[in-house]
């Protein structure tokens, strides 16, 4: 099978317009992925599965990759010259720089009829709040069809020209998408009877410091918890 | 059954409610003589020993409670669902190996209206959990659970998952708890086995009557709603109630 490397380049020799980048993986498995730019993502899906080279003509799994907001603190050295001829004064200067969050959907592919594989192809969406939209690949490989309403369910991403996109695991009235690094889960699961570390923090906040005049063992009063 | 003239009638038409039996002056005429609630077994003033003396000889001493609860312990029927693992124990104790049937609970109904006891076996999801109290207020009284597992007791191994009920007696009262994840067949009849006793030691009136004999006490139970975070109410306060932090010195 070809490189993911010789993939690219006959990819972007075929769609000249699209915007497809390698991620090398420097682990030793060295599976190294497409980044593919979703206006051509169907495009490229369709192609990878056609083509008589590579017939991908399975895809194994999607999942999805959720990439927060990241600040970014650089900092440089700057010398200023001394106008007394003396020594250069150096001092540094941080700037930072938010880069901005993105959420992924990966593709593992598999050639059934030529036995080779993985391909994988991600696609990025351009923020994590209200452009979460991406082709769907289900019209490509039919068994993207619940992994893909499972991303929707878990990280949210919209995947357009999915045949029924609904929530598969968490209820229909959910609003959260639990697999997302921001998510904050229901404070549900300190209530122990002795707690310590940190479900003992989160106990805290749930029951009144006893007074100083209670006696030591008097239960303290239980609170509900709050909705997040 | 027989009668002896210190216990008072225990009759099922005579302990419909104390404020009938008090409207009967010949009743409140023996309930000042005798104790209105005569402690297991109420076959007069004879010892379990004589009375299994009198057994062997073929007279049969009881009370209209004691055959009641023998009669209802020997013959429990349970729900036939299975949540998750622990329903393969379940499946298990109903075989020839281990044989529930030994213990009268073999009839497993697909029907919440003829079941009398909820096997609770195995991890309850939330999107489950509306699923599982409407099949209890769905079987009649009198009627059981066994929590029967880690996961149905306190959410076991996914205790900190999101979308994982912490035990189901946040919702519904539970009867036994059967830890172990799963537990044994032979764990789960060990419950069977104590509930059995705990139904035989229940009382048909008074105030300690089993709950199916009295009026206040529910018999259903208020069905959560999905809500957008969490289930809504997370957990039935008149069920549960988070326990009190007893560390003395520490919090």
């Amino acid at each position: 099978m070809e490189t993911a490397g010789q993939i690219r380049d006959r990819l972007l020799a075929r769609f000249p317009g699209a915007t497809i980048s390698l991620l090398t993986n420097p682990g030793p498995a060295a599976e190294h992925s497409l980044l593919v730019d979703a206006a051509h993502g169907r495009a490229i899906a369709l192609f990878l599965r056609d083509d008589p080279a590579l017939q991908l003509d399975y895809c194994s799994n999607a999942t999805g990759v959720d990439s927060p907001e990241k600040e970014i603190v650089e900092t440089k050295k700057v010398s200023t010259p001394d106008p007394a001829g003396g020594p250069a004064k150096i001092t540094e200067e941080k700037t930072t720089r938010t880069e901005p969050g993105y959420i992924e959907a990966v593709y593992h592919l598999y050639s059934m009829a030529l036995r080779h594989g993985p391909v994988v192809i991600r696609m990025r969406t351009a923020n994590r709040s209200d452009q979460v939209t991406l082709p769907s690949l289900t019209p490509v490989w039919r068994s993207c069809d619940f992994q893909e309403r499972e991303i929707f369910d878990l990280y949210g991403i919209v995947f357009a020209g999915h045949p029924d996109l609904r929530r598969i695991l968490m209820w229909d009235e959910f609003k959260d998408h639990p697999m997302r690094k921001d998510y904050v889960e229901p404070d549900d699961y300190e209530w122990e009877p002795t707690p310590h570390n940190e479900v003992l923090d989160r106990a805290k906040t749930h029951f009144a410091a006893p007074a100083a005049s209670a006696p030591a063992n008097a239960p303290a009063a239980p609170s509900t918890p709050a909705a997040p | 059954m027989s009668e002896t003239p210190s216990s008072p009638s225990p009759l099922p038409g005579a302990f419909s409610r104390d404020a009938s039996r008090a409207t009967d002056p010949g009743l409140a005429a023996a309930s000042n003589r005798v104790p209105a609630h005569v402690p297991f077994p109420a076959a007069g003033n004879i010892s379990d020993a004589e009375r299994e003396d009198l057994r062997r000889h073929g007279i049969l001493l009881t009370s209209m409670e004691e055959l009641y609860n023998w009669g209802r312990s020997n013959s429990i029927w349970p729900l036939q669902f299975g949540l998750a693992c622990c329903a393969i124990e379940m499946i298990a104790a109903a075989t020839a190996r281990f044989d529930i049937a030994r213990f009268g609970a073999e009839i497993f109904r697909p029907s919440p209206r003829q079941a009398d006891l909820m096997i609770v076996s195995g991890t309850v999801t939330k999107k489950m959990a509306p699923q599982v109290v409407r099949l209890w207020n769905q079987m009649p009284e009198p009627k059981y659970c066994i929590a029967m597992g880690a996961c149905a007791i306190s959410g076991g191994p996914f205790k900190q998952g999101y979308n994982v009920l912490k035990g189901i007696d946040r919702f519904i009262p539970v009867d036994i708890y059967i830890p172990g994840c799963p537990p044994r067949p032979e764990a789960l009849l060990n419950g069977l086995i104590e509930l059995q006793k705990k139904i035989q030691a229940e009382k048909m009136s008074g105030p300690d009557a089993a709950r199916h004999f009295r009026a206040d006490a529910p018999s259903e139970h208020p069905i959560p709603d999905f809500g957008e975070h969490d289930l809504d109410p997370p957990h039935n306060p008149a069920v549960w109630q988070a326990p009190a932090i007893t560390r003395p010195g520490k919090v």
